[in-house]
């Protein structure tokens, strides 16, 4: 099992020492803003935009519903269009897979087209770890791995950095990787995009292993689908020997019919294109036309547990279109980094804890990384009840509960950070059943307000770590009511 | 490797207990009430909308009839500067009757690095969707290898109009044989990675030039491609 990094700090913290950093909050703001505009545009070509979403949600509804049905029949059609299919229970299990895949052909670097299912389970340094180097070949992927970063938008991963950023990245890092820097890099963003052409490009040209995820696996006729823009996936895609695809065991739809939903969704929802620059479906290998061997690996690390879950289950519904992220007002402020995952804004609040567990810090705060305000809901191409499935976290983070946890069910207990809560709970429950002592206490609140601190002092600290303290009126409402019309009648 | 398979597959058959046993998959129901295209159009509408939307997209889009053909690709290559021109195998050989530059064909043999240095490509295509400005490549005759229409700089499609083009996704997912190699094409190859700025051309081509080829009559067998 992949978990978070060791050291990774819980939301609320990470997100104070973004929210502080005036130049990320410009850059996000920015980017989120212009993203959420053009997309209201492009979904409002179409009016049966409702329809299509209602579709999408059931379609994958239906998959997952039937799971196991659909994951055996894209094994078959994949084996007989000439690939092989590998089961992967957990992140080691498919990183062995893997790196023993690249290791049998004797290369020693692969080009990646982005892949978050690879980024979670960490194969880059696993195959690093087995010599192999790994290149990222997506541009904000480049950007992010040779500035030793990590990715903050599922879309524009490298969001957070401006372009004088990106070209000191590009002049100090290139050299060390391939091809170095043209002198005198500029920072316009042409001439960055064409130096990681020229150093990408000779890569690509002698790669003998490709590896990728998928957006779309279809169990009728064993055709995976990669959407991207630059064409960095078209040559990890085509012009290796051999093919390796990681894709998460949610990602298989049942018909080739059924892209014609999620074609019009996904576009849209993400880059708000009507159709994005390049789409690519292959169906196991084909003659003289791409690799010669193609390798998929079906990965669940987390997602069966999730699967159990009745209520967490509609996460698995994500096609990674990062529309939730460019409206959540939270992710807006703190950027991706904060959630500590590598899916970050609402999709990572609901995923992340469910994929990993609530049992560290980072993941026990991740559903309560939001305002419940529901605006990622209302743009979700899959309609996904965000805050229904955030609150049955929350109750899971305080009250503890029934889960699954790598295939079997157990008991967890209710968070430690939250025997406050409980207990403040426990005394409000108390109080508003005494309403005799309840006014007493009103009336002691409200003569002493001047005396109280901002913020609260003890295990309410927690709390008011991320609120401010309410004001407390100069008299509590039930006398002023009682005054002011009570005795009127 | 079996052990992996039985593991994830058990694993799901038990997350999903709520699931009813005699539940067939066709029972949950997926309602298809969305539209199989968007607005009514006649065929000349559907081809003048898919030259806005390419163009919107920033492609070069031309017209021309039948015999016009190979003076326009000889015009096209010969503004770009380009000394060669990649081309199929299945294309129409009076297409690039008049092009100066020289042919170079794709061969199973040819590396990527000789198909690289080439200058220019010209392919047919599949189908295109005149909704979303899109090409779609099938592998089929005048289209060749999918690297073909990535390696080179420039690529010059040619489109038959009007039965090569279809309103919308859906029509176009429903001539096409999911068995083939596919590659969708909206514009060239575009990033907006360095402050959502959109540049053209990282990896495939920078200049996607489209012609939409009017047909009259019955369709030249040579240049239909699709399954």
């Amino acid at each position: 099992m992949s978990g978070t990094q060791p050291g990774t700090p819980a939301f609320p913290e990470a997100a104070r020492d973004a929210v502080r950093d005036g130049t990320l909050r410009g850059n996000l703001r920015h980017a989120t803003r212009t993203i959420r505009g053009k997309r209201a545009r492009a979904v409002a070509e179409l009016d049966d935009w409702a329809e299509l979403r209602a579709a999408g949600k059931a379609i994958k509804d239906r998959t997952l519903r039937h799971l196991d049905h659909y994951l055996v029949r894209l094994e078959r059609s994949v084996t007989a269009a000439g690939g092989t299919v590998h089961w992967a229970a957990d992140a080691a299990e498919a990183n062995r897979i893997v790196t023993g895949l690249v290791k049998a052909t004797g290369e020693r670097e692969v080009v990646k087209v982005k892949s978050m299912a690879t980024q979670e389970i960490g194969l880059n340094e696993a195959l690093e770890a087995e010599g192999v180097r790994a290149y990222e070949t997506d541009l904000a992927e480049l950007i992010v791995q040779l500035g030793r970063d990590r990715p903050s938008h599922t879309l524009v991963p490298a969001i957070h950095r401006n372009r004088g950023e990106i070209r000191d990245v590009f002049a100090r890092e290139m050299a060390a990787w391939g091809r170095p820097a043209p002198d005198g890099l500029t920072d316009r963003p042409a001439d960055l995009a064409e130096a990681a052409r020229l150093h990408l490009r000779e890569k690509f040209l002698r790669a003998g292993v490709g590896i990728s995820g998928a957006n779309f696996m279809v169990a009728e006729t064993g055709t995976l689908v990669v959407v991207e823009s630059e064409g960095n996936g078209r040559m990890c895609l085509t012009l290796p020997e051999t093919l390796i695809s990681v894709v998460g065991i949610e990602k298989v739809v049942p018909t080739w019919r059924d892209l014609e939903v999620f074609l019009q969704l996904l576009p849209r929802s993400s880059t708000a294109e009507r159709m994005n620059p390049y789409t690519t479906m292959w169906t196991g290998t084909a003659d003289g036309d791409g690799p010669r061997a193609f390798h998929l690996v079906l990965l669940d690390n987390g997602r069966t547990d999730t699967l159990a879950d009745e209520v967490g289950r509609q996460a698995l519904r994500c096609i990674r279109c990062s529309a939730c992220l460019n409206v959540c007002p939270v992710y807006e402020r703190a950027g991706g980094h904060a959630y500590g995952s590598v899916y970050p804004g609402p999709i990572g609040a609901i995923l992340s804890p469910q994929l990993r567990g609530t049992g560290s810090a980072v993941d026990a705060s991740l559903p309560y990384a939001s305002s419940l305000c529901g605006a990622c809901t209302d743009v979700c191409p899959v309609a996904i009840d965000f805050p229904e499935v955030l609150i049955h976290l929350r109750e899971r983070v305080v009250q503890g509960g029934e889960a699954t946890r790598n295939g079997v069910r157990v008991r967890l207990r209710p968070a430690k950070g939250h025997a406050a809560e409980r207990a403040a709970m426990r005394a409000a429950r108390w109080a508003l059943d005494h309403p005799a002592a309840l006014r007493a206490g009103q009336r002691l609140v409200s003569r002493t307000r001047r005396l109280h601190p901002a913020r609260l002092p003890g295990p309410g600290r927690a709390w008011t770590d991320a609120r401010e303290l309410p004001e407390v009126p100069p008299e509590p409402f039930r006398d002023w009511w009682r005054r002011t019309r009570g005795d009127a009648r | 490797m079996s052990d992996g398979r039985d593991r994830v597959l058990a694993r799901v058959r038990r997350a999903l207990a709520d699931v009813p046993r005699g539940e067939r998959p066709g029972d949950v129901p997926v309602d298809r009430s969305y539209r199989r295209a968007h607005g009514e159009r006649t065929a000349e509408e559907t081809v003048a909308l898919l030259a806005a939307n390419l163009a919107e997209y920033r492609a070069v889009v031309h017209r021309t009839a039948q015999d016009g053909l190979p003076g326009l690709l000889r015009t096209l290559l010969a503004r770009r500067g380009a000394a060669s021109v990649l081309v199929p195998a299945g294309l129409p050989a009076h297409w690039t009757a008049a092009v100066d530059a020289r042919r170079v064909d794709d061969l199973a043999a040819s590396t990527a690095r000789e198909l690289e240095a080439v200058d220019s490509v010209v392919t047919g295509c599949a189908v295109a969707v005149a909704e979303t400005g899109t090409l779609v490549l099938d592998g089929g005759p005048a289209q060749g290898r999918r690297r073909i229409s990535l390696l080179p700089d420039h690529h010059v499609c040619v489109v038959r109009v009007p039965d090569q083009v279809v309103a919308s996704v859906p029509e176009a997912l429903e001539r096409l044989d999911p068995r083939r190699p596919l590659t969708w094409i909206s514009g060239p190859s575009a990033t907006s990675d360095i402050e959502l700025e959109r540049v053209e051309g990282v990896h495939g081509p920078r200049t996607l030039e489209v012609v939409l080829l009017e047909v009259s009559g019955t369709p030249d067998a040579a240049t239909h491609g699709g399954g």
